[in-house]
């Protein structure tokens, strides 16, 4: 489903450019879990942008369903965003206006798949049912994110990208809130990447990857 | 998909409606007092037209006796058996309106009164004689004639027309004439005026002094008032889209990771934009129709004493302000919106929710906002030395205000790290520190400040030394005790003999209008003696110019003249085909719109041989005396008669109104900044939070930050007001020096009124106070649990 060849990735730095990734190649199929590791500044959240499309790669390629996305412009890695690829934050970025329903909804409704029946059940599988008409601001980090794992998998994109989903939580908190992750993504049949520094998340993945300076390990 | 994102989009102003609200009264303050100042711009400008249409004034030459009030119509026969084409007028007050009577058959067809509308019968016309007026003064003169009355839409208020027999009837005034209307085109070969009627002469038409030119400048005053409170109000409008912005970056990083386009994300901002800027402009120009209401009778009055233009006092919708003051709204809602929405196009995604991405692209725009103060600063600098014309002088006054607001958070900031630097404490420390920290916030509200401080202290300053030089003048030009005006040349002689017996000096006052050094100006022959040389001042003499003047070998002429005319001091200046004498002197003549010229008055009976004088200044010691004996012996009427302190206090009294409307527009652009700045503190209250909770966790009560935020407020008033005295300052003497010299053609000596300025800071700061108190009110009431979620967030 996902494959990138020899992607490459740099930035203008002062001493000029700094290269962030040197040739990453891997490949994903559907149902899959993986795990990106790495130390700070490895790569990892720069890789996990230029698979959601949110930044474009410089060298190689990544095609998603056997199509070439590397340089598709604005509009094309936006539409790719809305119904294909999902993305969970460290920092949930919920709507703070829209109230849990609303921020459940949002997303499925950009993709036009809005299923009021199967956004309650996903809302109910997460805890929040009593939650629905409470602003972010009103809710507790844990179920913040749970929020934003039910936005997400509303939509039902066909991957779903991590950036460090249970970073913010506490470690009780963490464990429950990505097992239920793990629990909804495989019921929809997408696949799932997660960028994680700690151990016991990349335990829990079918396969764990290690960046190093912009490498594979 | 556009509707989710619209409801996204919109949930933030519902979830902060206080923000809405600023951003709304924003718009419909900057929109109201704009369309206010148009729709009475628009509503003279329409009394003018309508005024020169009623009887072309300014249009067409005239034919007006040399001496005397009156034409005979054997005259009139004369010159119309000559071949002249030229239409009766004759001209009165009637039951206190202008009643003019024309001859529909003989004047010209462009004139309003006379236009004849569909199914007009002349015949109906001539046998009932029907007045003909505007609507508004159908209404007033309805219970006063039993004639019938003919609505003619533009006419001039207060002003009758009627058929030429119908008015001689009502003047009482049968085979009198006023003047005559000379036709545009004349027959060839006609014999001259001065063979037919050698005693009249023909008036030019006076494009010149065209009343609507003469009030322009008034007219420019008042938009540039409106253009002044208009930024103030964009200011707020501009704060309140940053701010809204700036809190809604997460939402839009989301949105973006979510696949919204970034056209679509910035189409549809603007959208709302938009939408914002027609509710607030509809409210603003519903709002600025009520302004209007309020400040036209002051206007009219000013107008009228100015420059003896008579305006309507009612108002009426007219589309074109109603137009002007939506396009503004929209225009200014783009000007203020503008920056973010150029911001939220050039960050990409990725970056778009990073803080520090928007503070480097904010300390960029510090820099361009420092460039562009100081290039607007040096453009000031530059029209000041090279700059001519009206429109460079409030070109001037733009850049001076704008280039000062501009750098004014700059040299706040310095002032701020100055004031930390010298602090050794940690709690004065961080309190200038942090006060710096809340200037890119609040510096939009300061900078409307200081310019509503600024004008404020500017045009009073402009408008007292206008007065203190007002009453000086007055009190110069107004020596004589009482003034009398003879009915005729038989009475003057009269009166002439009667007084010189029982009075000080009897001072003839003979004037001619012509056309001098190419303006519009008035002859004046004078009997120049003590009384003229003790009281009158100079702005510039030669050595003896009483004694040059009344030997006849010189001129002494008003400022305005002098200016217009590019001549001074020494000067030669043409006062007929055969004469021209140097200047001896030149002097001050407020209030005046033309020209003056004063001469003896034997060298005015010399240029003016069949001149009569008619007026008369007395001096008198005991003028109530007098008074009485011009009543009682000689017969003159009480309102032939008019004594010194009446005049003064009439002149005066039309000095007040004059300025009435520009003290309203102060207030309310004061008004609009105070509430820019309650409305920063409001909504910089709510971020205020996770800065302060670490310096409550510390050890500072809720109290204790509550009374820094209002000494902050004050600190920062304070700072504000002491840049606007000199820029205030300096907004006057462009006023004084430049842009009246362009509108009225007289420079004014600029005079200081600490006490003012003092009472003006003191207001500005009170007025901070008041605006910071309910945010510091309500950070002095926060509940712990709201600090202390500042640290559970930060997990």
């Amino acid at each position: 489903m996902l494959k990138l060849t020899d992607v490459t990735k740099s930035y203008a730095g002062a001493d000029g450019p700094i290269e962030v990734l040197r040739g990453v190649s891997f490949e994903v199929n559907t149902g899959d879990t993986l795990a990106l590791t790495g130390e700070s500044g490895s790569g990892k959240s720069t890789l996990l942008h230029l698979i959601g499309g949110l930044d474009q790669a410089e060298g190689g390629q990544i095609s998603f369903d056997g199509r070439d996305i590397t340089h598709l412009g604005d509009a094309e890695r936006a539409a790719l965003r809305r119904s294909e690829i999902g993305v969970i934050f460290q920092q949930f970025n919920l709507i703070p206006s829209l109230d849990v329903g609303a921020n459940i909804a949002f997303q499925a409704r950009l993709a036009r798949r809005y299923d009021a029946q199967a956004a309650r059940a996903l809302a109910t599988k997460l805890g929040l049912e009593g939650q629905l008409s409470k602003y972010p601001e009103q809710l507790s980090g844990g179920q913040q994110q749970r929020v934003a794992i039910a936005r997400t998998l509303a939509a039902r994109p066909k991957l779903v990208l991590a950036d460090e989903p249970t970073g913010n939580l506490d470690e009780d908190t963490a464990a429950q809130v990505l097992a239920e992750m793990l629990a909804l993504v495989a019921a929809t049949g997408a696949a799932l990447i997660t960028v994680t520094h700690s151990p016991q998340v990349a335990a829990q993945m079918g396969q764990t990857l290690r960046l190093s300076h912009g490498q594979l390990a | 998909m556009s509707a989710t994102i619209a409801r996204a989009l919109w949930s933030h102003w519902r979830r902060s409606p206080l923000q809405l609200f600023t951003l709304l009264a924003g718009l419909i303050l900057a929109t109201a007092l704009w369309s206010g100042v148009q729709a009475v711009n628009a509503e003279a400008r329409a009394s003018y037209d309508a005024a020169a249409a009623t009887l072309g004034e300014g249009q067409f030459d005239q034919i007006i006796p040399r001496q005397g009030d009156d034409i005979t119509q054997a005259s009139y026969i004369a010159l119309r058996r000559a071949g002249w084409q030229v239409a009766p007028v004759i001209e009165g007050r009637w039951n206190g309106f202008r009643l003019i009577g024309l001859d529909p058959l003989t004047a010209p067809a462009t004139l309003s009164s006379v236009q004849p509308e569909e199914g007009f019968d002349f015949a109906d016309y001539l046998r009932d004689g029907p007045l003909s007026v505007s609507a508004d003064t159908a209404e007033k003169l309805r219970d006063l004639t039993e004639r019938p009355l003919r609505i003619v839409a533009d006419l001039a208020l207060d002003t009758v027309v009627a058929d030429i027999g119908v008015a001689q009837t009502l003047l009482r005034a049968e085979g009198k004439l006023t003047r005559l209307i000379v036709a545009p085109t004349q027959p060839m070969g006609l014999p001259t005026l001065a063979v037919v009627a050698p005693e009249l002469r023909l008036e030019p038409a006076q494009a010149d002094a065209d009343v609507g030119r003469l009030t322009d400048s008034f007219h420019l005053n008042l938009t540039a008032f409106g253009l002044l409170s208009f930024a103030v109000g964009i200011f707020i409008v501009h704060g309140a889209i940053g701010l809204a912005f700036e809190q809604r970056r997460a939402m839009i990083r989301t949105l973006r990771a979510m696949g919204v386009p970034l056209a679509v994300l910035v189409i549809l901002m603007a959208t709302e934009l938009l939408v914002f800027a027609l509710i607030g402009g509809g409210i603003g120009v519903l709002c600025g129709y009520a302004i209007a209401a309020l400040l036209l009778p002051d206007v009219a009055a000013t107008l009228e004493g100015l420059y003896g233009a008579q305006v309507a006092g009612t108002l009426q919708f007219r589309a074109s302000w109603w137009m002007s003051g939506l396009a503004i709204c929209i225009g200014g809602t783009a000007l203020a919106s503008s920056g973010a929405l150029w911001r939220l196009s050039r960050v990409s995604v990725i970056e778009t929710g990073r803080a520090q991405t928007w503070r480097t692209l904010s300390g960029k725009a510090s820099v361009i906002q420092a460039v562009v103060a100081l290039a607007l600063l040096a453009i000031t600098v530059v029209l000041a030395g090279v700059g001519q014309g009206l429109i460079a002088g409030f070109a001037l006054l733009g850049c001076l205000l704008l280039g000062a607001a501009l750098a004014l958070p700059l040299l706040l900031s310095v002032v701020l790290a100055g004031f930390r630097s010298f602090s050794k404490q940690a709690l004065p420390q961080w309190f200038w520190a942090d006060t710096r920290q809340q200037l890119p916030g609040l510096s939009l509200a300061l900078m409307a400040l200081l310019l509503a401080m600024a004008a404020n202290v500017g045009v009073s300053t402009m408008v007292s030394s206008f007065r203190l030089t007002f009453v000086g003048f007055l009190d110069q030009r107004l020596f004589s005790e009482l003034y009398v005006r003879a009915d005729d040349a038989d009475q003057s002689a009269a009166l002439q003999r009667f007084l010189t017996p029982r009075s000080r000096a009897v001072l003839p006052i003979v004037e001619e209008r012509r056309q001098i050094a190419g303006l519009p100006s008035e002859l004046y022959g004078a009997k120049i003696g003590p009384s003229y040389s003790d009281n009158w001042d100079f702005l510039a003499a030669a050595e003896t110019p009483w004694q040059d003047a009344a030997r006849g070998q010189a001129v002494l002429v008003n400022e305005q003249l002098a200016r217009r005319a590019g001549l001074w001091v020494g000067d030669q200046i043409t006062l007929s085909d055969q004469l021209s004498l140097p200047i001896a002197g030149v002097f001050g003549d407020y209030g005046n719109p033309i020209g003056q010229v004063v001469i003896s008055q034997s060298l005015f009976n010399t240029l003016v041989p069949d001149a009569v004088p008619l007026n008369f200044g007395v001096r008198s010691d005991d003028a109530r005396a007098l008074r009485q004996a011009l009543i009682d012996d000689f017969g003159l009427r009480d309102s032939q008669i008019v004594d010194q302190d009446t005049i003064k206090a009439l002149s005066l009294s039309i000095f007040e109104r004059t300025f009435t409307v520009t003290g309203a527009l102060n207030i309310l652009t004061l008004a609009v900044a105070g509430f820019a700045i309650l409305m920063s503190l409001l909504t910089l209250a709510a971020m205020r939070v996770p800065q302060l909770a670490p310096v409550w966790a510390l050890g500072l009560t809720r109290r204790k930050l509550g009374q820094l935020e209002l000494i902050r407020a004050l600190v920062l008033a304070a700072l504000t007001a002491l840049f606007a005295l000199p820029l205030g300052l300096a907004l006057a003497w462009v006023l004084l020096a430049i842009v009246n010299v362009e509108a009225f053609g007289w420079r004014l000596p600029m005079y200081l009124f600490p006490a003012d300025y003092l009472k003006l800071g003191l207001f500005a700061t009170v007025a901070a106070i008041l605006a910071a108190s309910w945010p510091a009110l309500k950070l002095s009431r926060l509940p712990p649990a709201d600090l202390l979620k500042v640290f559970s967030n930060e997990r």
